[in-house]
């Protein structure tokens, strides 16, 4: 997509708005971003990136079986993502982070391999393949974007209620045991979630770069904060910001969404980086004699 | 798992060996000066406390715990009363964490019963402080020691903590705990990067958030180096005494804590013997918990050194990951 840039940007964003399909990326950008960055900021803290992926990858085969059979990608999406995050809670080892990774790896695996299957089952879909791994702001309805709010909204009041018993179980999961909170079914109710947010995630990022905003934001944020309110707060900022600045990058450029968002998530990865290294070099400068 | 004889230094405490065993009475008004620890509280008019007057928080009668279908330890009784320092102490894989866990209702009983604070296992666990055996926290987890004591707090809360009376007083709280545990300097520095001691010292503000009656800390002094071992100890020792919380820690080598004790609980596979430090670590005691001769040796510097006393054999595993 190339529109004429100006240097007025207010001008440009009218422009870009001005385009039914560009008003509903930006919503549903923005949408996905809040849940992203939040829910991505627990998954970060409890190390559990690689599942994930995988609960984002697994859209990619939903999305192509709804494709093929003529119901709505979205519902694929969700319905896959969900499926697959409830079998990860019911995993013997899914309580913690580490011991599950095989089986994890398993499913992501037979996920891309049934998703080329359903690709060429639906014969002539092979173009919509890169949108689906990749992501693209085209044609998203506003059908479309009032489902992705619902369930974010859904996402966010569940995480709202039990996002302070999720951190102790996160942080110090025998403790928390013995204070009676359900760290196993906390587990669990987290998977769905992370399920959840990256399908939605998924339909705008593609399913190969949903850390873009699942994992960049917040472990951006991990690096300047400490505290979890401010964390949490920056993270959802961060990524909104990320999916703006994309959107506009993409709009104006010949480059794809997918390259746009991630490149400009890893670039304020590296610059927070390389300014918590500067700062914590002066502060040692300024402590030594 | 090693099978040959296991060592265990124990110091005695050679000024005054009965020291320890002089109870307190937290009803009693007189006590609330209640002198420094090292000092002798005899001739200070506090009258001895027998065993049966203050309020008993913990009862373990008869129990026997089974982890996985294996008999961990049986017939086993143990009492803890209101202020009291109570150690439990046994070689390596006799089962001293699961005793507290049992005390916890996070291990069911084979049989027997455990009250805990006048109830059945885990319905006050509100009112209990647990330190649970840990490896340290890992160097990548970024979240403030701060955070981690308000956790304590009130982490099991469902809903969101909205600023406001109650955020302020709960923040009150934690820097008051802080202060107690003496980790102002670094409890704002993320939990990971702290060393093993400071995270200990936060782990126990932690469960100290409640303001419980009874604490309950599994070894708490492992893996710390000397200096870090007497200092954490005399923080327990004092919290126990200061702020009067009844405090039961389990611990492999009871060096650092004896000078602080009130009572040991001395695990064995067939039940566990109680009773002041003095009575209980003889040579005598420990052979028939054991039924394997057992020598309890005093060195020149005041130590006790505990000869012969067995491991667990190895086919039995060992469920805290191998340690020997």
């Amino acid at each position: 997509m190339t529109g004429t840039f100006s240097w007025n940007l207010l001008a440009d964003l009218r422009e870009m708005w001005s385009l039914p399909f560009m008003l509903n990326a930006f919503r549903a950008g923005t949408i996905v971003a809040v849940p992203a960055a939040l829910v991505g900021w627990f998954m970060v803290l409890r190390r559990q990136s690689f599942a994930g992926h995988t609960l984002a990858m697994v859209g990619f085969p939903g999305a192509a079986a709804a494709v093929w059979l003529g119901i709505g990608a979205t519902v694929g999406y969700l319905a896959f993502g969900v499926l697959a995050a409830l079998l990860f809670a019911l995993l013997p080892a899914g309580r913690g982070g580490g011991d599950e990774s095989s089986a994890v790896g398993t499913v992501q695996a037979l996920a891309l391999a049934s998703g080329m299957l359903f690709v060429a089952l639906y014969k002539g879909f092979l173009n919509g393949t890169s949108a689906l791994l990749f992501g693209s702001f085209l044609g998203i309805t506003s059908r479309q974007v009032v489902l992705l709010g619902v369930v974010a909204a859904v996402a966010l009041t569940v995480l709202a209620l039990v996002g302070r018993p999720l951190l102790f179980a996160s942080v110090d999961g025998d403790v928390a045991r013995a204070h009676g909170v359900p760290v196993r079914s906390l587990g669990g109710v987290f998977l769905v979630l992370l399920g959840v947010t990256a399908a939605e995630v998924g339909q705008i990022t593609g399913a190969l770069l949903v850390f873009a905003l699942l994992v960049l934001p917040p472990a951006t944020v991990q690096v300047l904060t400490t505290r979890p309110a401010r964390g949490l707060a920056a993270s959802v900022l961060l990524a909104v910001v990320t999916v703006w600045v994309a959107l506009f990058a993409a709009y104006y450029s010949p480059y794809p969404l997918g390259f746009w968002l991630t490149t400009i998530a890893f670039g304020g990865f590296v610059l927070a980086y390389a300014g918590r290294a500067v700062v914590d070099r002066i502060g040692r400068l300024a402590v030594a004699p | 798992m090693s099978t040959l004889p296991h060592d265990t230094d124990i110091p005695y405490h050679s000024e005054d060996p009965h020291r320890a065993a002089i109870p307190r009475d937290d009803a009693d008004p007189s006590a609330t000066g209640i002198p420094d620890h090292g000092e002798d509280l005899r001739g200070t008019g506090i009258p001895p406390r027998s065993a049966d007057s203050a309020e008993v928080l913990v009862s373990v009668v008869d129990a026997t715990a089974a982890v996985g279908g294996r008999t961990v330890w049986s017939h086993v009784d143990a009492t803890v009363s209101a202020g009291e320092f109570v150690a439990v102490l046994g070689p390596n894989g006799v089962g001293k964490s699961t005793l507290l866990k049992a005390m916890l209702g996070l291990v069911p009983l084979a049989s027997g019963a455990v009250r805990l604070l006048g109830g059945p296992p885990g319905r006050a666990n509100r009112a209990v402080g647990y330190v649970p055996q840990r490896r340290s926290f890992d160097a990548s987890v970024r979240v403030r020691g701060l955070d981690v004591v308000r956790l304590g707090l009130d982490g099991d809360r469902w809903g969101l903590p909205l600023p406001g009376k109650r955020s302020r007083a709960a923040w009150r709280r934690v820097r008051e705990l802080v202060e107690l545990v003496g980790a102002a300097g670094y409890a704002h520095r993320p939990i990971g990067q702290l060393s093993g001691g400071e995270q200990q010292r936060l782990l126990i503000a932690q469960a100290l958030a409640r303001r419980p009656r009874l604490l309950l800390l599994d070894e708490p002094l492992d893996s710390l180096d000397l200096p870090n071992q007497a200092a954490v100890a005399a923080l327990i020792g004092r919290i126990c005494r200061v702020e009067r919380v009844a405090t039961v820690i389990v611990a492999h080598d009871v060096n650092p804590i004896l000078s602080y004790l009130d009572r040991v609980v001395y695990l064995g596979r067939g039940g566990a013997v109680s009773g002041t430090p003095a009575q209980v670590i003889t040579s005598d005691t420990l052979t028939g918990l054991y039924g394997t001769p057992v020598e309890v040796l005093s060195t020149s510097d005041g130590r006790l050194v505990v000869v012969g006393q067995p491991e667990a054999p190895a086919h039995h595993g060992d469920r805290h990951g191998g340690a020997a």
